[in-house]
């Protein structure tokens, strides 16, 4: 089958105009989706309904952290399991002790709505950026003005949505409104890579976890999730399926699929090998949108926060809701799974946030 | 029937184009679906008007009727229907009637259906000037149902201020209404004043509740940028000193001040590079290597992941009591943490040993596994190839000013003719990587690096895990053999723990 349909496309390829492109795009998708029909001979859920149900999870509020001052927008853990740089919509960006539950750091931004903020890897960094479209690195040190030790190193054309750095201090790369995501070098903020493909927006980016990968996930407004080559900026593999806005993106710890949340109120998990869906996480009774999600150590639950001020916990496997948090009283901005996977950090509109174990 | 309030502004008249973008919009829309059950005749809630004393309450339902029809009607328990519905209340679609906290109990407790008209999803944008108007209405009515809360005293109070050169025009505007709303039937006044008084507990919440018609302000940068040529403007912050109210936004600049600031910045298209042409080629590229990949059936990669789920659960301290030991987030002990991350290997736990042998990933992404990876190496005389790969991953996240340096560096210890210790590469990659260097940059090793990384994982890692080295490391009855040993020869010093563990063994 991939070799005819090469062969029907090759003289067509050649003409170059965007309609015969169209069309031969056209014809691809087709043959793509015929194949995944074919592949796609039983659902993940069935497979999965031999396993025992998981044990009841109680997962409890072990820290709330309090100090923001506006809406919680973005958190990010440091490798060190207990530090954490978290950023609000009034231009605070908070580097906390958590499991001290104290303020170690406060950035004052000259923007307000920091969407975005990311620890680096060494623990002596960290970026952030959002309605400035640019992202800024700040080193961290004691008693010192830290607005002295900032730096630009991204800058877009739209607000700066989302940012990770890579395995080191020395790279980071940026989603933005401008619907473009790029890589940087942080010491001489040079643009190493750009990535275009998405139509809309960029909400969300996450790095593959596996150790010799050099791929990231994107997701957009644009209601697909792109994989791209960080080395090449090629688009890799796209995935659709959403029926609104993607607001985040999160590999499985695996590396072999990722899952995507949305304002449909429905997340949905793609597998790279398989090419396709491969599960979807939605009910009748929750009809507000999913912001925020992450996997558990394991890759069994996934997290996910909702516009209706809640957390739901997934099985990943069984595609049926476990429990539900409570807590929090606006909308749960942020979520992430700490390093070592022994909590579950969640940000809100209701400017706290809220370390579960 | 709402004529009175129809000078109202709203901003954009719920056009077919915003109907797409709005952010709330998805959510509202579900909502009303959602609402429209709620009223369905025959399968809906309950809706009755009820006696009391002298007077009677038109149109009214329970807060226990609707929670059982939600939980009836969604399959869902008592706690989670009390969440949705009192969210549906707090966006305005239904409302307590005597209460401006817009909330849903499971009690007897008397709530309203908001009329259509005042549903959010029409986009209302109301003005400071409207709110003056309405509270100024209230005070005149005279009835005791229509009296001020404390909260909007003090609103008006401030609106007063603001507005003092307009006040005058504010309270001719408040007569008017009042007028209007007189002539009307006494039932349909007792519905109307609710839904009026409901609809500001959405715009303009009871402090501490939350203001549901905030928006997302990406989406709201996205309508912006969309919108643009159409001169739309967005006013959402009120500009209201809410001091006493921790949920406004005080001071913050309002969003459309924010999004001109932004909009001045994104007047070039970020495409401009990118033409379509050239995007629509690298789709089809795209598509092509991916037909031309072999793909998984679902049943294949759901074996693989489940078994991926179940082989890393028993380190999942989420999932369930794991043999990890305590989660430091619960016990407040860190044990744990310096266990993970000690490079002692007298110190390190099993579990840490163990996970190696899981993939070859998990033990290179271990300092202390790569240590004792190298040292197994060492014995196999092929070290050389872990220390490569890790040079590359080195290349890989160095700063740009250093990767000229480095490749040149790593070119010359593992490919050169004077190397020491060149790597086991095949000719074709030797060739591909030498061609590579007539351009050199972070990318340059990454077919050899990939080879090497294949060899040691099909081959060292396979041995490694078999070594008796791996083994020693894993046994734990040994290592805690010799822990109890060391804790022994300590007893001696300590003569009142001596004789404790004495009586213990009695």
């Amino acid at each position: 089958m991939a070799s005819s349909g090469k062969n029907e496309s090759t003289p067509k390829a050649k003409e170059d105009t965007i309609p015969s492109l169209t069309r031969e795009a056209a014809n691809l998708k087709e043959k793509l989706e015929e194949e995944r029909r074919i592949l796609n001979d039983v659902e993940l859920s069935v497979v999965a309904s031999r396993l025992d149900p998981l044990p009841p999870i109680s997962l409890k509020p072990r820290r709330i952290l309090k100090g923001h001052q506006g809406k919680v927008l973005c958190l990010d853990w440091a490798r060190d399991q207990r530090h954490m740089v978290t950023s609000s919509q009034d231009g605070k960006v908070i580097v906390w002790d958590a499991f001290t539950n104290t303020k170690e750091h406060s950035i004052t931004m000259p923007t307000t709505w920091v969407m975005a903020c990311a620890y680096a890897p060494s623990g002596t960094m960290v970026a952030c950026g959002g309605l400035d479209n640019k992202c800024s690195v700040y080193q961290l040190a004691q008693e010192e003005d830290l607005s002295s030790k900032k730096r630009a190193v991204a800058m877009h054309t739209s607000y700066v949505s989302c940012s990770t750095f890579l395995n080191s201090d020395q790279q980071i790369l940026t989603g933005s409104g401008d619907s473009t995501c790029a890589l940087w070098d942080v010491e001489s903020g040079q643009l190493l890579q750009s990535f275009h493909g998405h139509n809309a927006d960029v909400m969300g980016i996450d790095l593959s976890p596996s150790e010799a990968c050099n791929t990231f996930v994107s997701g957009g407004c644009d209601k697909q999730a792109l994989v791209w080559d960080m080395r090449t900026g090629q688009c890799v593999q796209s995935f659709e399926g959403h029926e609104s806005d993607l607001n985040a993106v999160r590999f499985l710890p695996s590396g072999d699929a990722f899952a995507t949340a949305s304002d449909d109120a429905s997340c949905r998990l793609y597998d790279l090998r398989a090419d396709r869906e491969i599960n979807c996480y939605a009910k009748e009774s929750i009809i507000f949108g999913a912001t925020s999600l992450d996997f558990s150590l394991s890759g069994r639950m996934l997290f996910v926060g909702y516009n209706d001020y809640s957390v739901n916990i997934w099985d990943t496997l069984k595609g049926v809701r476990l429990t539900m948090l409570f807590g929090h009283e606006n909308r749960v901005s942020c979520l992430r799974v700490s390093p070592d996977g022994t909590a579950l950090c969640t940000g809100s509109w209701d400017y706290t946030l809220r370390v579960w174990a | 029937m709402t004529g009175g309030m129809a000078h109202w502004r709203r901003i954009h008249n719920g056009n077919a184009d915003s109907d797409c973008l709005h952010p709330n919009l998805i959510v509202y829309r579900k909502i009303e679906k959602l609402i429209q059950r709620m009223q369905d005749e025959k399968h809906g809630v309950p809706v009755r008007t009820v006696k009391s004393f002298m007077s009677k309450v038109p149109s009214v339902f329970t807060g226990a009727d609707l929670v059982q029809w939600l939980m009836k009607t969604l399959d869902i328990d008592q706690a989670n229907a009390i969440h949705l519905g009192s969210l549906v209340a707090a966006h305005g679609y239904f409302f307590p009637i005597t209460d401006h906290v817009l909330t849903l109990r499971d009690d007897n407790t008397f709530y309203r259906f908001q009329t259509p008209y005042f549903w959010p999803s029409n986009c209302w944008e109301p003005e400071n000037t409207d709110y003056a108007v309405y509270l100024c209405k209230r005070t005149m009515q005279n009835k005791s149902r229509l009296e001020l809360a404390d909260y909007e005293a003090e609103n008006l109070a401030k609106l007063q201020r603001m507005f003092s050169r307009k006040w005058e025009f504010i309270f001719m505007q408040a007569e008017a209404q009042a007028k209007v709303d007189k002539k009307r039937d006494k039932m349909e006044r007792k519905v109307l004043d609710s839904q009026e008084r409901a609809f500001w507990d959405v715009h303009r919440p009871v402090p501490g509740c939350v203001n549901t018609t905030e928006m997302d302000i990406k989406k709201l940068s996205r309508i912006n940028r969309t919108h643009k040529k159409k001169k739309m403007t967005f006013v959402t912050e009120d500009g209201l000193d809410h001091d006493h109210d921790h949920h406004a936004d005080g001071n913050i600049p309002t969003h459309a001040e924010e999004l001109q600031k932004q909009d001045m910045c994104h007047d070039h298209l970020h495409f401009a590079c990118c033409s379509p042409v050239m995007l629509l080629k690298e789709k089809v590229a795209m598509m092509k290597s991916r037909l031309e990949k072999r793909q998984y059936k679902t049943s294949k990669i759901a074996e693989l992941l489940i078994s991926y789920c179940q082989q890393y659960s028993e380190f999942d301290s989420l999932l369930a009591t794991t043999e990890l030991g305590s989660n430091p987030w619960i016990a407040d002990d860190t044990t744990l943490w310096e266990a993970a991350t000690t490079m002692s290997l007298k110190d390190a736990p099993v579990w840490r040993v163990k996970k190696w042998g899981y993939s070859f990933d998990d033990l290179l992404k271990d300092p202390l596994g790569r240590q004792e990876l190298s040292k197994f190496l060492a014995k196999e005389f092929s070290e050389e190839n872990l220390r490569f790969w890790i040079a590359c991953q080195d290349l890989k996240n160095a700063a740009l000013s250093k990767v000229p340096e480095k490749t040149f560096e790593i070119f010359k210890e593992f490919f050169s003719e004077e190397s020491h210790c060149p790597i086991n590469i095949d000719s074709k990659t030797l060739e591909i990587t030498r061609k590579n260097m007539q351009n050199p940059g972070r990318y340059t090793f990454d077919h050899a690096q990939d080879h090497i990384y294949q060899l040691m994982r099909n081959d060292s890692y396979t041995r490694f895990l078999k070594s008796e080295q791996y083994k020693e490391l894993l046994n734990p009855k040994k290592k805690c053999l010799s822990n109890w040993e060391k804790t022994k020869s300590l007893i001696p010093k300590l003569p009142s723990l001596a004789n404790k563990l004495d009586t213990l063994d009695k």
